[in-house]
């Protein structure tokens, strides 16, 4: 016994996971984005950080700062992870992202964002009463000003109650531009938004929805009724849209 | 595998490519040590990679000169060690509340003493016994017998002579040997 204790000891040895060098060690890339090149950092977990190359400036300055500020070391990767190049491109669902170091509510508010379609847009405060707090509208709107990963959490799709494109991480251009993209039709909110529309019902369902939804943007100008909030609507006799919840 | 040489030169060139190589080399070392120190086995892996980046965030702030002074294994164990103080400290100083504490209806993954007595792995039992031990003897142990350390950096991790390290560890050996026989009633070797 005596000499096989040390030879237990050893055995309780176990060698690290795989996996131990990546859960320390963070990747970059540097990829086409849909208004130009974007940097991701990635870890283990997912994608932690994503920003616009014109926004961030040079690789080496944004590198540094993510040092800087997340205190953890960054390398460059063998390749993109999986499903990033098909977000960018707007013909897939993503890549794990990795937003462990966000507040709960920060991460509700991003999860409620990430299930906005692509070209429809929905209000900081749609977004607040989503994540379960519906008074929290301007805290929505820094949660989505510091979005870490924006264009994977297409928070440009969140949009002032008012009808306006309102601010964005990169620029207001960028949001635009984003959106015409996408084929929000700007224009026509703006129309809306001037006439005190916030929302569309069609008189053959009883049927009300968010301007962008893809329900009402079906609705014959002969069938379409605007209404300047969704208390009018039901006074009305219409119904919210069970898609797009207005 | 590099040699610590090999390691300090490549953090003074470029940190974060040196910082992958430090992981690579010393990191079986730094998770046999978290796996005996983390009071959960699933928290070994968290352990060790907390303690990387703390070791990662100190040597930020250092200059080439620091870095190539640094005996790189023994400052790594000593910043994990403080780590899991900490982590323990914390812990006890607010419950989790992120779901990782153990469900209430399952067990406790620590084995208690029921499941001790059952462990018919020696392994498990000597892991067991490991964990009860008084924490110096328990570190000693654990860096001069399970990670096979030298004398000279167990003492530089517990900040204590030679001599006191040896005789920690020699304290902790007997204290495991006396338990080992005491816990198998009826087996004789």
């Amino acid at each position: 016994m005596t000499d096989s204790l040390l030879e237990d000891l050893r055995d309780l040895a176990e060698p690290a996971p795989a996996t131990l060098a990546e859960r320390v060690v963070d990747s970059w890339v540097q990829v086409p984005g849909p208004l130009g090149d974007v940097y991701a950092v990635v870890g283990a977990r997912g994608v932690r950080l994503l920003r616009p190359a014109a926004y961030a400036g040079e690789l080496g300055t944004f590198l540094e700062d993510y040092r800087a500020r997340h205190g953890r070391p960054v390398r460059p990767a063998a390749r993109p992870p999986r499903g990033l190049l098909p977000a960018l491109r707007g013909t897939g669902p993503g890549p794990a992202l990795d937003l462990d170091a966000l507040t709960p509510f920060a991460r509700d508010v991003l999860a409620v964002t990430a299930r906005i379609p692509s070209g429809q847009t929905r209000p900081y405060g749609w977004v607040a009463r989503e994540a379960g707090h519906p008074r929290a509208v301007r805290a929505v709107g820094t949660v989505l000003a510091r979005n870490p990963v924006p264009l994977l959490v297409p928070c440009h799709r969140v949009v002032r109650g008012d009808g306006d494109v309102g601010q964005y991480l990169s620029g207001r251009a960028d949001k635009v531009a984003l959106l015409e993209d996408e084929g929000v039709d700007l224009p026509r909110l703006a129309e809306f938004a001037a006439a005190g529309t916030r929302l569309i019902g069609s008189d053959t369902t009883g049927i009300v929805c968010l301007p962008t939804c893809h329900h009402a943007r079906r609705i014959t100008t002969a069938h379409r009724h605007g209404f300047p909030s969704l208390d009018r609507a039901r006074a009305a006799g219409y119904r919210p849209c069970r898609d797009c919840r207005p | 595998m590099a040699d610590d040489e090999q390691l300090r030169t490549a953090l003074v060139e470029d940190l974060d490519a040196g910082f992958e190589a430090v992981v690579r080399t010393h990191g079986d070392v730094v998770h046999a040590v978290a796996r005996r120190t983390a009071e959960r086995p699933a928290d070994a892996e968290d352990l060790a990679a907390e303690a990387f980046l703390r070791a990662y965030r100190a040597m930020r702030g250092y200059d080439a000169a620091r870095i190539e002074r640094l005996d790189l294994r023994p400052w790594l164990l000593t910043i994990l060690l403080n780590t899991a103080r900490n982590d323990r400290r914390d812990a006890a100083r607010r419950p989790r509340t992120d779901g990782a504490a153990d469900p209430p209806d399952r067990a406790s993954p620590a084995p208690g003493p029921a499941e001790r007595a059952e462990a018919t792995d020696l392994g498990d039992r000597l892991a067991a016994l490991l964990a009860e031990l008084p924490v110096a003897q328990r570190t000693a142990v654990v860096l001069r017998h399970v990670v096979d350390l030298p004398v000279a950096e167990v003492a530089a991790v517990l900040a204590c002579s030679e001599g006191t390290a040896r005789s920690h560890a020699a304290r902790g050996l007997a204290a495991l040997r006396a338990r080992l026989t005491a816990s198998t009633p009826g087996e004789t070797s």
